[in-house]
């Protein structure tokens, strides 16, 4: 059934289910009980309204049987809400054997985590699906809370000791996790996604840059993914210079000055294309401002800082050859 | 404002300001216990997490004089005792003497409290910057108040005791925390009890307290009985841990 | 009656004058509207910050506040409404002035004790202003470490400080009350002759009397940590976050007991003197007041069922949780039972003793999916909590604060407000306050955590629905501050009992003059009892007393 505005969120692991269950179960329950005592109030105050100014009630007291009834039955309900509770809780509380342990660590304000083989990420978490995952946590300052909505499930994050919380995702997709203990100025922004993937592709992407983030390869990589290297060919042909040996060169640049290509230029070019351009090529490339972070500027920088080495050809260079002719 | 004696205009019966007076006292009593609870909690969970830090923090307090003072506190509750009998039997003068002899005993408590508190300052026992555990049996020299055969006790119990406990220093400034918390506050409610005392003291020479109605003298008694047991409690807490040879 | 009733000649009010006669006074009746007059001024100051908030979260992105200025909203808001308005609220203003009228006695036990906790009040008081003025406060006014005591940027000792005074007041006011109900109720009034509202007031004295002290030293410890470094509860020097928590909330959960007890004495009241009968199963509801007191003090840790505590202690404290909603319920449903056979008008005092009873039953009821471990885990730090405690402690504790005034403001003041204006008002409120919270309660499920100052878009609807409601709900009290403030200098003089009602506060003028009765009454009925008490000149089927009035039951 499909509502105008949301009610619940997805269901995305293991638990969303039972606690949504037991959710239902409480609120069916209070619903009766508030309707309930909503109808005899509503029903006394039609039939008993006053009819005449000096009226009084009746003089009946009290009755045992209703007093006892009116105990027990919500005790019993309670005691099977209490029942059932305990029980998700227990199972969430008590980790399988078979887990992927990611470490997190919570610090004011941001999430720093750790995947088994060592692969970190920043306010992230890629995790496999119908796989059990334990997160082993701890705060490098105060108590944060890790908190993912659509899993159903949350653990405050400690300083001074070490909290775990398992779950199972259940279906791919994206969930926000939020932190929710509330932890000082930018408690409100210490979130991020936890991104549920099929297994086969959380492997590789798991496996992609080995162990831990190595610049060069992540610069290497973004490189080819940008599109960089459709113009920026390592021979010169292309409608962008090469970029061998740029960094550390002089660049010559169309109004006739030359630059020495350091980092600050490579970072410019990023950003602002069209600030200096090489001599004899066209301003066409686009700008990725807003498309890349300043990390992945980091590592395409590395990136292009590892091509010094390369071979430098005589036409489409982008820097004036230092020592022509070497290699 | 009414004088000290009369019966107060909420009141119908001199009985019934009396048993308001006491029942009052003790509700506040009750408080007391709950206030002291709390930080007697604190210090218990902790001793039980860093048992050795706070063994070796209980072996540097002076067991003679902290004795010395159970027995003072103690001397004057019995003092404190005699001045309501006294009143309850009409032996106007006693009271004041007993009022007295209370009050001085109370003094001498913190004089010894002085003398400790003193020490500890002197010996880089107080939480801070400058804590150190180890301070004088690093600095025998500077802590000339304890004879050398004090030190190679204290020296070896230290030696196991950083064994057992790499972060002593921390965890026994934890101890030390504890400690002027617990005998600060301690003292804190008897200064105030002293203060109380001097007040009765005052209005005991003009005779005012009879057996008819002696109730202040009846409700400071309470107050500083339960100052007394408060100690009662503190003294083996903080002074009697691991108190091996 | 056939004559307009007048004011007596003198009353508290008129008997002495000048700032001296109201500062210095040890009259029970002055010193409550001493009370009266600083917790609204701490209503409007936590109020304001609640519009702070409200108008904030109008978008996702936040556009009004700063980061860390709206953090000091949301934790002033909480430390102004919670210690200063409405933990003394009912005890203070209601309690103080009613108690000893009701158990037909002078004065309470100590009134120079009870002049002394309001001054104690005020000094707690001038810390926090100091503190809100100064910086604010940004911790949330649970003041978890290592956060307050070491990381916060703001000025949290003074705050500390604050709420430390303050809590001494609290301590005085209640053992005052347990005192005076032991020793100085009049001849005749036996414990189960007393109104409910003097049991509910008893059982909220034990509350305040045995947590108070405890939240008294934890903050003291608290701002030990934050001044000179102790470290109890800082990990880096070996202490404990969660032993703040535990020791934290010790106290502050039996506190919302301290706030919802008394509110729900005063419905008993009202529910009594509007439906002209006897509160069903007096006894259960008094014992209910009992009951829920102690148990109240077993159930702190439900507050930390994610902390990473034990399973088995969360086990322990989800099952007490259960059985602390059981005597409310109790209370819930001898309300309603109450009401058949009755005789009911619709005054606005029952308007709001019925708003209560189903405001608190939404509030009490969603404590159950906080106390189902199950649930917890998903609902916790959620604006679900947020929406529960303002169902009991707006929806109830002020209604019944207001339901209160409303109803001894003839008492107080010895005039009548305009009924129909305080009937609007009593509608408005209602309709403002359910559109304010219950959008809150789908906020949470669907994942807002509380104290954000920015969210994801996709919670906003639910935000301006939320924030339409507390303007409406702005205006549902403004409106009684208006008239019941013109009814007390103008309004037509209502004689000694107007409604009418059966306490003993009823039988003396209005305004009480200051020693409260010409003559010590001696009470031969039981309490609520309308069929045998010729002189309230009601109209009782038969004539005479239906059942002998006996003095117990």
């Amino acid at each position: 059934m499909q509502l105008p505005l949301p009610f619940f969120p997805e269901q995305a692991s293991n638990f969303a289910g039972n606690v949504d269950t037991l959710f239902s179960f409480i609120l069916l329950t209070c619903l009766f009980f508030s309707v309930l005592v909503t109808l005899l109030i509503i029903l006394a105050a039609l039939k008993y309204k006053r009819k005449t100014p000096g009226e009084v009630g009746s003089a009946d007291r009290g009755n045992m049987a209703l007093e006892v009834g009116w105990t027990v039955i919500p005790l019993v309900i309670a005691l099977g809400m209490f029942a059932w509770g305990a029980a998700v809780y227990v199972n969430y509380r008590t980790a399988p054997k078979d887990t992927l342990d990611i470490y997190v660590v919570g610090k004011q304000w941001m999430w720093k985590l750790q995947q088994p083989n060592g692969r970190k990420e920043i306010n992230e978490l890629h995790v496999p699906v119908n796989r059990n995952i334990k997160l082993i946590m701890g705060s490098e300052d105060v108590i944060h809370d890790f908190y993912v909505p659509a899993f159903r499930v949350k653990m405050d994050v400690v300083p001074g000791r070490y909290n775990t919380m398992w779950f199972r995702p259940t279906k791919i997709g994206k969930y926000h996790f939020f932190c929710s203990q509330y932890c000082g100025t930018n408690h409100a922004i210490m979130g991020g996604w936890v991104t549920v993937m099929d297994p086969a592709e959380y492997a590789a992407w798991l496996s992609d840059e080995g162990g831990a983030l190595n610049p060069v390869s992540a610069g290497e990589k973004l490189f080819s993914q940008l599109a960089c290297n459709t113009c920026h060919l390592p021979n010169g042909t292309g409608r962008g210079p090469s970029l061998n040996g740029v960094y550390g060169g002089k660049a010559s640049l169309a109004d006739g000055s030359t630059i020495v290509a350091d980092e600050a230029y490579i970072r410019e070019s990023i950003l602002q294309p069209k600030a200096k351009i090489v001599a004899g090529y066209q301003p066409v490339m686009p700008t990725f401002q807003g498309l890349v972070t300043e990390e992945q500027i980091m590592n395409l920088t590395a990136y292009i800082k590892s091509l010094q080495t390369q071979p430098v050809p005589t036409k489409g260079a982008g820097v004036v050859p230092a020592a022509a002719g070497k290699k | 404002m009414h004088r000290t004696g009369e019966l107060y205009g909420q009141f119908k019966t001199l009985e019934q300001q009396k048993d308001s007076a006491n029942l009052g006292m003790w509700i506040f009593l009750v408080t007391e216990v709950m206030f002291f609870g709390g930080i007697m909690l604190v210090y218990t969970l902790n001793r039980h997490v860093y048992f050795p830090a706070f063994a070796m923090g209980s072996n540097t307090l002076s067991l003679k004089l902290g004795g010395i003072n159970t027995l003072v506190l103690l001397a004057s509750s019995f003092t404190m005792a005699m001045a309501v009998w006294s009143a309850q039997v009409g032996k106007k003068q006693l009271i004041s003497m007993f009022l007295v002899l209370t009050v001085l005993l109370g003094f001498v408590f913190f004089g010894i409290k002085y003398v400790e508190y003193a020490q500890k300052f002197h010996h880089h026992l107080v939480p801070g910057r400058s804590f150190d555990i180890f301070y004088c049996s690093n600095h025998p020299d500077k802590c000339g108040d304890i004879s050398a055969e004090e030190m190679e006790v204290e020296r070896d119990l230290l030696n196991k005791t950083v064994a057992l406990d790499p972060d002593l220093n921390a965890h026994a400034q934890l101890y030390y925390s504890a400690y002027f918390g617990m005998t600060g506050l301690h003292a804190l409610h008897m200064i105030i009890g002293a203060g109380l005392l001097f007040w009765l003291l005052k209005n005991s020479l003009t005779g005012i307290y009879t057996p008819q109605w002696n109730t202040p003298v009846d409700t400071v008694g309470l107050y500083w009985h339960f100052v007394d047991i408060v100690w009662i409690y503190l003294f083996p807490l903080l002074y009697l841990i691991d108190r091996h040879k | 009656m056939t004559m307009a009733p007048q004011l007596p000649e003198k009353h508290y009010l008129n008997e002495t004058y000048g700032i001296r006669s109201w500062l210095l006074t040890t009259d029970h009746k002055r010193i409550a509207l001493l009370y009266l007059f600083s917790v609204t001024l701490f209503f409007f100051i936590g109020g304001f910050f609640a519009m702070m908030i409200r108008l904030h979260l109008l978008t996702p992105s936040g556009y009004l506040l700063s980061a860390d200025a709206y953090n000091r909203m949301f934790t002033m808001h909480g430390v102004a409404m919670i210690f200063f308005f409405l933990i003394p609220s009912i005890p203070a203003v209601l309690g103080n002035f009613l108690v000893p009228l009701m158990i037909g006695a002078k004065d309470l036990a100590f009134p120079r004790i009870n002049l002394l906790s309001w001054y104690v009040y005020v000094v707690g008081a001038v810390f926090t202003l100091y503190s809100m003025v100064n910086g604010g406060l940004d911790t949330g006014w649970t003041f978890y470490t290592p956060l307050s005591t070491v990381y916060s940027n703001s000025a949290v000792a003074p705050a500390v400080v604050g709420v430390f005074i303050t809590g001494f007041s609290s301590i005085l006011t209640g053992l005052n009350f347990l005192v005076t109900i032991h020793t100085m109720r009049a001849p005749g009034m036996t414990w189960f002759r007393l109104p409910l509202f003097i049991w509910a007031h008893y059982a909220t004295s034990v509350v305040m009397i045995l947590g108070t002290p405890v939240i008294a030293i934890t903050l003291g410890l608290a701002a030990m940590e934050r001044l000179f470094g102790l470290g109890f509860f800082n990990p880096a020097l070996g202490g404990d976050p969660i032993l703040f928590q535990h020791l934290f909330w010790f106290y502050s959960h039996p506190a919302v007991y301290i706030m919802i007890l008394p509110a729900m004495g005063v419905i008993s009241e009202l529910i009594a003197t509007f439906a002209r009968k006897k509160i069903f199963g007096y006894h259960f509801v008094a014992a209910a007041s009992l009951a829920i007191a102690v148990i109240g003090f077993l159930v702190w840790a439900h507050h930390m069922f994610v902390t990473g505590q034990s399973t088995y202690a969360a086990l322990v404290f989800s099952f007490l949780t259960f059985l602390v909603a059981i005597p409310s319920a109790v209370k819930v449903f001898n309300w309603t039972a109450t009401l058949f056979g009755g005789s009911i008008s619709f005054d606005t005092p029952m308007l709001y003793g019925l708003g209560f009873i189903g405001l608190f039953l939404i509030g009490g009821l969603t404590g159950l999916f906080l106390g189902s471990l199950g649930t917890d885990i998903h609902i916790h730090d959620t604006y679900f909590v947020v929406a529960h405690f303002h169902y009991i402690m707006v929806g109830g504790a002020i209604m019944g604060y207001l339901g209160g005034l409303h109803f001894w403001w003839p008492k107080i003041t010895g005039r009548m407000y305009s009924e129909w204006l305080a009937r609007l008002a009593a509608v408005v409120l209602f309709v403002g306050f359910n559109l304010t919270f219950f959008p809150q309660f789908v906020l949470g499920y669907l994942g807002m955590p509380r104290r954000y100052h920015v969210y994801p878009p996709e919670f906003q609807v639910y935000n301006v629905m939320s924030t339409a409601g507390a303007s409406i709900l702005a205006i549902g009290y403004l409106l009684p501050m208006i008239y019941l403030t013109y009814a007390a200098f103008y309004g037509k003089v209502a004689g000694s009992n107007p409604w009418p009602a059966t306490g003993l506060e009823w039988q003396t003028a209005s305004p009480p003059p200051t020693e409260n009765f010409h003559v010590t009454p001696t009470v031969t009925w039981e309490a609520y009892d309308f069929h045998n008490r010729p002189e309230l000149g009601l109209e009782v089927p038969g004539g005479a007393a239906h059942a002998p009035a006996h003095g117990d039951d």
